[in-house]
């Protein structure tokens, strides 16, 4: 099929513009990211600058990729991250837009690349269990509850791509903090420090400039891995338990 | 050059024990004053970088990542092996250790097997202090599942994402000891160079040691100098030589082969892995593999159509696997290894269906594929469902429906994956598999102690060439990178440092660094000098090309020959032709791209010349010339129970062999059947 591509560069030449681009032979079979570089190629073999993109282990679980297509972060297809999106919901003669994810807190670095390592000062922050190594007792000394531990997984299986900061009308991190701070607090190892954690990486977040959450929930709708905004009800409960609540304050 | 596996003396179940506690040690006050240098932040590198931070010496911690969650080790997806024997099914630590020998063809060594096998038991407590949420039965404590080449139920897991929690757990332990202050981490930072200092030993004899890296910051383009008391290298395995492999893109060798440029030694590395269940290639625009978990084998029968006429129509798209009675399918696996059937170990699978699809009975339009049928897993699960339900004489539409559900359960994100990539539905039409390049058990030469040749450079997890053999069990990976990391390098590093507590802070200006990074400078002004034709990507393609004909899953002497030609040819078209865009000063990923092919050429060549004096099969290396009578693997202890070790010095010099002898106190060597 063919295909337009308005791709977003920026850096180098370019000083932040929608760049268009035609694609002859794209093959339904290809990956959204194949496609993108076979562009690359023939921009390539043309001597010209090749789009950056993030990408790397191309199966979803990584995080790596990070683009909005058509005004949706990771595109269409619901629980799929850019890399596992196929070319076969495409039609030919078809526009694609492609921006990187915009908030204040992920400055762009080139074209589609962001910066996202504010999320990494959010889990410094507090998003842990202080443990040290050869610390540990047996693992099934403490039994936890089936479910208990499968709900704590659904929380943890978030990848950090950003994708919930870049759907949100606010730029708010909000289902990336609250996933965290729910799937550590669901586990009887991680409730001891809860409440100071909670503090901690509410805190760092206000401070990188993420927006406030106003429950419109489109983080849940783009979530490549489907998290429920339930966790972000949860953390607000832990937090004002946490502030109100108790002697601990960070 | 001797090379020394410094095994300690003992029995084999006490030497760990008692060298750790006999061993010397490294004062706090003086490992405030230690600096260590970590590449890479995968199971091995992160778990390493948070426990040596934990301890109090000074850690920098390097990724080319944006962020150290990043690593490949995120995406494994089947489970991690520890000998809990929580499943009273007569696991042990000596049974874990006796499978890790076997399953990797007795080329491992002995004692770093059996101390694997122990520490794996503190692994599993350790992640789950962490919070690593790993699946539970209805009673609260760890459930277990089975995985290839063993026959206990030893195999912990997260659903399909065992390395993402795990590797989460020690990323979330990295950050902690970073926001502490113990860790300074560098992202989007690659390691171009290694930095060798020459000092004086306690004899006064002159001693290259590893002292510092050059890396290049991925954003500026700048190059940096760090140095420290010593290095350690957790920087994963080079199967993306082949171009096309289940790794991340991004997964390079050039990090261990930069220390193999400055002496280090490259162990084994024809032993590769090539990992049975993998969606099958479908057109020349691929870039990379995806894998289907070995999980899947717990349920899934492996078949081709037994006549030839049938795999041409379904070939060409005239038939489906469904029109194929059962009478004419052939379960080659449970055919010709009843013992182990489905489960048996990835190069036996592997090699299988690769003679499946040579005689003609492949099942996709390219010829390679066979054939992953859940059909009985249904009926089975679905029978057993009804009666749990209390359903009388279900019709089979009703059974297989139940079925279907029970796998879902089971296997829900992996079959989702499937239809993603190829668009067919797996509960309907069975998956079509072909097996693809996904780790590799060589790696540079260490001794016991993860020391290589070089004093004070450390290599740790796939990046290191020490537990896996010929060929790795599955759930083995995450055993390894996490033991290294957590429970042996913090202790064995202290062997080299606690002489090293007069050493002031090293320079980094001194002319040995100097030297180094002018050398990145001369590499990197090269590849953007050449100014040629052609991508990188097309060089990369051409180079997996060739060596996955000749050096993939069989080999023969005069095909290693042919892509030792085919190479070189290649490298000489590469330093004329390759066009790299952009220049230094940026954020140019074309270029860090070649110099990761650069980098991979080369040691494309050292993988050639091991396979072609490795005259017998084992594990993942099936040379043709050496084949019994039924076309298993013919090993040959007496000319090649040993460790290749190879120096490389450059394109025009041939590399050199050095040997380390195995020796097997505790096994007896076997020819290892799974039938």
């Amino acid at each position: 099929m063919k295909l337009t591509l308005k791709i977003w560069r920026q850096g180098g030449k370019y000083k932040g513009e929608f760049v268009s681009y035609v694609l002859d032979k794209v093959s339904e079979h290809m990956s959204f990211l194949e496609m993108l570089d076979v562009l690359n190629e023939e921009l390539v073999e043309k001597k010209e600058t090749p789009v950056s993109f993030e990408h790397d282990c191309r199966e979803g679980i990584c995080g790596s990729c990070d683009m909005v297509i058509n005004g949706q972060p990771h595109g269409p297809m619901r629980g799929t991250t850019t890399c596992q999106l196929h070319m076969r919901h495409y039609n030919d003669g078809d526009t694609i837009v492609i921006e990187p994810f915009r908030a204040k807190a992920f400055p762009v670095i080139r074209d589609l690349v962001v910066d996202r390592s504010s999320f990494d000062r959010i889990i410094q922050a507090g998003g842990f269990i202080s443990v040290d190594t050869g610390q540990a007792q047996d693992a099934n000394n403490t039994p936890i509850e089936k479910t208990t531990a499968s709900e704590a997984f659904d929380a943890a299986t978030c990848i950090g791509c950003g994708a919930c900061v870049a759907a949100c009308p606010n730029a708010s991190a909000m289902l990336f903090t609250s996933a965290k701070v729910a799937h550590l607090s669901m586990m009887p190892q991680g409730k001891v420090e809860a409440k100071r954690r909670v503090q901690a990486m509410v805190k760092q977040m206000d401070e990188e400039g993420f927006g406030m959450c106003s429950n419109v929930t489109a983080c849940e709708a783009e979530c490549p891995k489907e998290i429920s905004v339930e966790n972000i009800a949860k953390m607000n409960r832990e937090y004002i338990s946490a502030v109100f609540g108790s002697e601990t304050s960070v | 050059m001797k090379l020394d596996g410094k095994v300690p003396p003992g029995s084999l179940g006490e030497k760990w024990t008692k060298y750790r506690s006999t061993m010397p040690l490294v004062a706090p006050n003086n490992k405030r004053r230690i600096d260590i240098i970590m590449v890479g932040t995968g199971l091995a590198g992160a778990s390493a970088a948070a426990t040596l931070g934990e301890l109090g010496y000074n850690v920098k911690c390097f990724t080319f990542h944006d962020s150290p969650r990043r690593a490949h080790s995120i995406a494994a997806q089947g489970g991690i092996n520890a000998a809990k024997n929580y499943q009273n099914d007569g696991d042990s630590v000596y049974r874990l250790f006796y499978d890790t020998i076997k399953g990797g063809d007795y080329r491992s060594r002995e004692s770093n097997v059996h101390r694997l096998a122990e520490a794996s038991r503190n692994i599993i407590d350790q992640a789950v202090a962490q919070g690593v949420p790993l699946a539970r039965e209805y009673g609260g404590l760890l459930a277990n599942r089975s995985f290839g080449g063993v026959q206990v139920s030893r195999t912990f897991y997260a659903r399909g994402q065992t390395g993402q929690q795990l590797l989460l757990g020690a990323y979330q332990a990295l950050s902690r000891q970073i926001s502490l202050g113990n860790v300074e981490m560098y992202n989007r930072h690659e390691m171009l160079d290694l930095v060798l200092v020459e000092e004086k030993d306690s004899n006064g004899k002159p001693v290259k040691k590893a002292r510092g890296i050059i890396a290049r910051n991925l954003l500026t383009g700048e190059l940096e100098r760090h140095a420290a008391h010593c290095v350690v290298l957790g920087t994963g395995g080079y199967a993306n030589l082949f171009y096309l492999s289940t790794n991340a893109m991004n997964c390079n060798v050039s990090a261990a082969w930069r220390t193999v440029r400055r002496g280090a030694l490259m162990a084994n590395p024809c032993f590769t892995q090539i990992h049975p269940t993998c969606i099958p290639v479908s057109g020349d625009y691929q870039s990379k593999l995806t894998l289907m978990s070995e999980s899947l084998r717990n349920d899934g029968r492996v078949w081709v159509p037994k006549k030839e006429e049938d795999a041409k129509a379904i070939r060409e798209g005239k038939k489906t696997a469904l029109d194929i009675p059962e009478e004419d399918r052939d379960y080659y696996l449970e055919r010709r290894y009843p013992a182990f059937g489905n489960l048996v170990p990835r190069d036996v699978a592997s090699r299988a269906a690769k003679t499946a699809c040579d005689q003609g009975l492949g099942v996709a339009p390219t010829g390679l594929a066979v054939y992953l049928d859940f059909e009985a897993a249904f009926e089975r699960y679905g029978k057993s469902k009804a009666h749990a339900t209390g359903l009388h004489n279900p019709s089979m539409e009703t059974i297989i429906d139940l079925g279907r559900k029970v796998v879902e359960e089971k296997y829900g994100n992996l079959f989702e994956m499937y239809e993603k990539i190829t668009g067919e539905n797996p509960y309907i039409m069975p998956m079509k598999i072909y097996p693809a390049v996904h780790y590799t058990m060589g790696g540079i030469w260490v001794d016991y102690n993860l020391e290589t040749n070089i004093p004070g450079l450390f290599v740790t997890g796939e990046a290191n060439f020490s537990d896996h053999g010929a060929n790795r069990l599955g759930a083995s990976a995450l055993m390894q990178g996490l033991a290294d990391g957590y429970f042996v390098l913090p202790y064995t590093i202290g062997d080299f440092l606690s002489r090293e507590i007069r050493t002031p802070k090293i320079d980094p200006k001194q002319p040995a660094f100097e030297q180094a990074e002018n050398d990145v400078r001369d590499r990197i002004n090269k590849l953007l000098n050449i100014k040629g034709d052609h991508s990188v990507e097309s060089f990369h393609r051409r180079l997996g090309k060739i060596m996955w004909e000749y050096c993939g899953m069989s080999r023969n002497e005069q095909g290693l020959l042919t892509a030792r030609q085919l190479l070189r040819e290649l490298k000489d078209e590469f330093y004329r032709n390759v066009f790299v865009p952009g220049t230094n000063e940026e954020y140019n990923p074309e270029l860090e791209k070649a110099l990761r092919v650069a980098d991979f050429m080369e040691l494309g060549e050292v993988m050639i010349l091991d396979a072609l004096n490795r005259e017998e099969s084992c594990g993942g290396h099936f040379r043709e010339e050496y084949q019994t009578e039924d076309g298993e693997a013919l090993r040959r202890d007496d000319e090649f129970a040993y460790v290749a070790a190879w120096e490389y010095n450059g394109w025009d010099e041939e590399p050199k062999l050095h040997k380390e002898h195995l020796v097997f106190e505790n096994v007896e060597l076997k020819t290892r059947s799974y039938k």
